[in-house]
C-alpha cells in the first residue's frame, strides 16, 4: 500500500506540479509548432507518452549497466570498479532516443498499422524533442529507481500530452478574435502558455 | 566585392533582429526560458551555445560534401552532442555553480532546435567562414533574447541585475518602504509573458507577419 501511494504521488506530482513543458519548459519547439490543430496535437501528445514511457526507462537501464562509476562491475573484468563512462552520458542518451524511436516506428508499423498511420509523421520529430532527452536527464538527476523511471516517464509524457492539447482547443478558439497584428501567431500563444503555466501553479500547494 | 560584402554582413546581423532565430524563425524556445531566472545564468548560456553553434556550423561546413544526405541528422547529432560535451566539462570545471545551477540544460543544447536547424538549413549549403558567422550571429541573437528575458525576470523579481541591487533597500516592506518584488517573475509564467510580450514588440517594430 505504501508503496502504491509514493507511485501514485510521483504521477501526480509529474503531471501537474512539476509539469514538463509548464514548469521546465522542455518541448516548446513542437509544443508551439504542432498546436494549431486539435488532432494534430493529439497525436504527437500520444506519441510522447509512447516514446517517453519506453526511452527512459531503457535510459536508465543504460545508466545503471553501462555508465555510471562502477556499472561495470557485473563483467567481472578485473578493474572495473574505476571505471567511469558517465562524461558520455549525452552521446549515448541521444543515440538511445534515436534507435528507440526508429525501433517503435518499424514495430508500429507492423503490428499496428492503424496506429502507425496516425503517428507516424510525429515519430521522427520526437527524437529531436527536448522533453525526451529532459525526462531522461531529470532521471539521472534525481536519482529514481527503475519502476520510479517507468512511472516518471509515463507521466511526464501525459502532462506533456495534457498541455498541448489545452492549448491546441484554446488556439483554436483563438482564430476568431481580434487580436493586435504583431501579437497574431507566437505572442499571443506565448501569453497563453503563461496562463495555463500560472493555472498550473496552483497545484504546487497540494501537499504530497 | 560590395555585393560580398553586403551579404556577409547581412548573414552575421540579421539574426539579431529582423530573423532572430527565437521570435521570428521559433527554434530553441526551450532552453530559452529555463535560464533566464538570473542574468548570470543567462549569460553563461549564451557562451555554452556560442560555442557549440558555431563550432558545429564550421564542423559541418567542412564535412557538406562527405555526409550522405540520408544519414545526415544522426552525423549532425553526433558532431553537436560531442561539442555539448566538451563545453558541459569545461563548464563544470571552471563554473562550478552556475553549471549545477544550469542542471541539465546544458545537455539539452543537443536538442536545442537552433543547433540543428542552422546546421541543416545553412551550414549543409555554404561555406566553412559564411557557416561560422551565421552560427556566431545565430547564437548571438539567441543569447540578445536570453539577455533581455533574465535582465527582465531578475530586475521584477528580485530587485537586482547581475546580482547587484538596483532597487535601494529602504523602498522594500520589511525597511518600512512600500515595495515588494513581483514572486510570479521567478516562476515559469514569468518567463512565458515576458517572452511574449517581446515577441509583440519586436514583431511591431519589424513589421513581421505569421500567415
Amino acid at each position: 500500500m505504501e508503496a502504491l501511494s509514493h507511485y501514485l504521488s510521483l504521477v501526480v506530482e509529474t503531471i501537474f506540479i512539476k509539469n514538463i513543458l509548464l514548469a521546465y519548459f522542455l518541448g516548446m519547439c513542437s509544443f508551439l509548432a504542432i498546436s494549431k490543430k486539435v488532432e494534430t496535437s493529439i497525436g504527437l501528445g500520444l506519441a510522447v507518452i509512447f516514446v517517453n514511457g519506453i526511452t527512459v526507462p531503457v535510459n536508465w537501464m543504460i545508466k545503471n549497466f553501462l555508465l555510471q562509476k562502477g556499472a561495470l562491475v557485473w563483467t567481472g573484468i578485473a578493474g572495473m570498479e574505476q571505471v567511469d563512462l558517465s562524461f558520455l552520458t549525452f552521446i549515448v542518451f541521444i543515440a538511445t532516443i534515436a534507435a528507440m524511436v526508429q525501433l517503435v516506428e518499424m514495430t508500429l508499423d507492423r503490428v499496428s498499422p492503424t496506429l502507425y498511420q496516425s503517428l507516424g509523421i510525429f515519430l521522427p520529430l520526437i527524437a529531436v524533442n527536448c522533453a525526451i532527452l529532459g525526462s531522461s536527464l531529470f532521471m539521472v538527476e534525481r536519482n529514481y529507481d527503475l519502476m520510479e523511471a517507468v512511472v516518471f516517464g509515463t507521466s511526464a509524457g501525459i502532462g506533456f500530452f495534457l498541455a498541448i492539447v489545452t492549448l491546441a482547443t484554446m488556439r483554436y478558439k483563438l482564430k476568431y478574435s481580434n487580436i493586435p497584428k504583431g501579437l497574431r501567431g507566437l505572442g499571443i500563444a506565448m501569453l497563453l502558455t503563461g496562463l495555463i503555466s500560472m493555472a498550473y501553479m496552483s497545484f504546487s500547494g497540494i501537499n504530497l | 566585392m560590395i555585393m560580398a560584402k553586403a551579404k556577409t554582413i547581412d548573414t552575421f546581423l540579421g539574426p539579431l533582429s529582423r530573423s532572430n532565430p527565437i521570435t521570428t524563425q521559433v527554434l530553441g524556445i526551450c532552453s530559452a526560458l529555463a535560464v533566464t531566472v538570473k542574468m548570470d545564468t543567462a549569460l553563461v548560456m549564451t557562451g555554452a551555445l556560442v560555442f557549440v553553434l558555431v563550432g558545429s556550423n564550421t564542423i559541418v561546413a567542412a564535412l557538406r560534401n562527405l555526409i550522405p544526405s540520408r544519414v545526415r541528422i544522426i552525423v549532425m547529432l553526433t558532431i553537436i552532442a560531442t561539442l555539448v560535451i566538451v563545453i558541459d566539462e569545461l563548464l563544470k570545471a571552471f563554473v562550478y555553480d552556475i553549471s549545477k545551477q544550469l542542471s541539465i540544460f546544458v545537455g539539452l543544447i543537443i536538442t536545442n532546435c537552433i543547433v540543428l536547424g542552422r546546421a541543416e538549413a545553412f551550414a549543409l549549403k555554404n561555406s566553412v567562414t559564411a557557416s561560422a558567422l551565421d552560427g556566431f550571429g545565430n547564437a548571438l541573437g539567441y543569447g540578445l533574447i536570453l539577455v533581455l528575458v533574465a535582465a527582465a525576470r531578475e530586475f521584477l523579481g528580485s530587485g537586482t541585475l547581475l546580482g547587484l541591487q538596483i532597487i535601494p533597500d529602504f523602498l522594500y516592506v520589511e525597511n518600512g518602504g512600500w515595495y515588494v518584488n513581483n514572486g510570479l517573475m521567478i516562476l515559469a509564467p514569468g518567463a512565458f509573458i515576458i517572452l511574449g510580450l517581446l515577441i509583440w514588440l519586436q514583431r511591431t517594430i519589424n513589421g513581421y507577419k505569421e500567415e
